[in-house]
């Protein structure tokens, strides 16, 4: 059996792509399409560095085949801001230095965005536990936790 | 896994028919977070992997008559906890399926993967036996049901022969004044494997126990139901001394490994105290509490 051919979206845009049956999502993601702000670390879904929403849902890309991803929508990291303009959350990270080495922030950014959609006023408490699958090893979790809840507040202040 | 081979079944028999035709080296994939890491680590190393989400019976969650679901094998734990009524009628249930993994994990596996996975510490397992749930299995000689708690024979071993699938899971219908309840112990408080864990589900009604079934898991080689605790707690008003013999049979049908996670007498304590205090959390749950 030669290449798998895929139609999907990503970011809102049509893609196609051929992959082996073997490679994953994320290797699609880095390795082909040049998408690379989604990082592999542990490629294992321990880790979260390589969450993409996919069909709505958060997931892992390194735990998903490319050839999964026939007929469905992915947003990753890069389809985040929009015409240049920063989303809410990727601003207040930077107020609030809610990174360091950055490798875990594109997993955070994804995983909050996918929080803040499906509940838009979070306690803190469920925010803790939506970002237990992502993980910081500078250990910044503090001021990510607080990020996510301050767009979660000037988002009912401007809605 | 270069030479593993993707197929997309979109209907059960397509994937059984692969399934048999690969004799044995072809895997199911549903979520996938399982069956991906253990083919990136080379424990399994299947030459065809064929994705059964696409099939209907296996994605939908289906209130058959009212109050009795069957939940396809390959739906994930978002998914299922969308469904407001199955999440009130067997919060046991979800819960122990919540309790796997991470968002992002919960995103994708699947209940039956967490089934056929087959680990004996495997969380929704014992919610599942203790419910009642019946397998409905497809395979190349036609359809079969087998309780839940005759699915696992070993670790990482069930009776799924070749070409063999678990297609979805048979509730029993939700009688009035039952609920269930799974509790786990694990160092963490999430993300984690449990050391020991509990699933309890009665029927109690004007301070009498009609119904009752109790799963461990985690402390033998296949989650277990615990058949002589339901003949004791049948029939009585499920009071301190009950649950304290209960809880010794329980202690008493542990057969644990010693690992990283927990030494044999700690799990076997464990399990005795889980069954305690799964209960009192159904009683109070059936109460409305």
């Amino acid at each position: 059996m030669g290449k798998i051919q895929v139609s999907t979206k990503i970011n809102n845009e049509n893609v196609e792509y051929l992959c082996e049956p073997h490679d994953t999502m994320l290797d699609v993601l880095r390795n082909q399409l040049e998408l690379t702000g989604s990082k592999e670390s542990c490629g294992s879904g321990d880790c979260g560095s390589c969450s993409i929403i996919l069909d709505g849902e958060l997931v892992c890309s390194c735990l998903m085949l490319a050839a999964e991803a026939q007929g469905s929508k992915l947003e990753t990291i890069e389809g985040m801001s929009e015409g240049g303009k920063l989303h809410a959350l990727q601003q207040k990270f930077l107020e609030k230095a809610a990174l360091q080495c950055g490798i875990c922030t594109p997993g955070f950014l994804m995983a909050s965005k996918a929080l803040l959609d499906h509940n838009p006023s979070p306690t803190e408490t469920e925010v803790r536990f939506w970002l237990a699958g992502n993980l910081c090893r500078c250990t910044g979790y503090d001021k990510i936790v607080k990020a996510v809840l301050e767009v979660a507040e000037d988002m009912k202040e401007t809605a | 896994m270069s030479d593993t081979q993707y197929l997309a079944a979109s209907t059960i028999e397509e994937a059984v028919n692969a399934h048999s035709k690969a004799d044995g080296s072809a895997r199911f994939l549903a979520g996938g977070t399982d069956l991906l890491v253990q083919i990136k680590s080379g424990i399994r190393k299947p030459n065809l992997v064929i994705d059964v989400k696409k099939i209907v019976e296996l994605n939908s969650i289906e209130e058959i008559s009212e109050n009795e679901f069957v939940i396809g094998a390959s739906v994930s734990g978002v998914n299922l906890n969308r469904n407001k009524k199955f999440s009130k009628l067997w919060p046991g249930v979800l819960e122990a399926f919540r309790l796997i993994g991470s968002e992002q994990i919960q995103g994708r596996a699947s209940l039956g993967g967490n089934i056929c996975n087959g680990s004996p510490a495997g969380d929704s397992v014992p919610a599942l036996i203790a419910a009642g749930c019946i397998a409905l299995i497809a395979g190349p000689n036609g359809k079969r049901e087998i309780p839940i708690e005759e699915f696992h024979i070993g670790p990482g071993k069930t009776v799924l022969n070749n070409g063999e699938m678990l297609v979805s899971l048979k509730f029993p219908k939700r009688e009035t004044h039952s609920s269930d309840t799974y509790l786990r112990m694990t160092p963490r408080t999430e993300m984690d494997i449990a050391v020991v864990g509990c699933g309890v589900n009665i029927t109690f009604e004007n301070n009498v126990c009609t119904a009752a079934r109790v799963s461990l898991g985690a402390v033998a080689p296949t989650p277990l139901l615990i058949k002589e605790a339901s003949k004791i707690m049948i029939g009585s008003d499920l009071n301190s001394e009950i649950l304290d013999k209960v809880s010794k049979i329980c202690m008493d049908s542990c057969n644990p490994i010693d690992d990283k996670r927990g030494t044999i007498d700690y799990r076997t304590k464990v399990a005795g105290v889980l069954f305690k205090r799964a209960t009192l959390t159904t009683i109070d749950r059936i109460k409305g509490n």
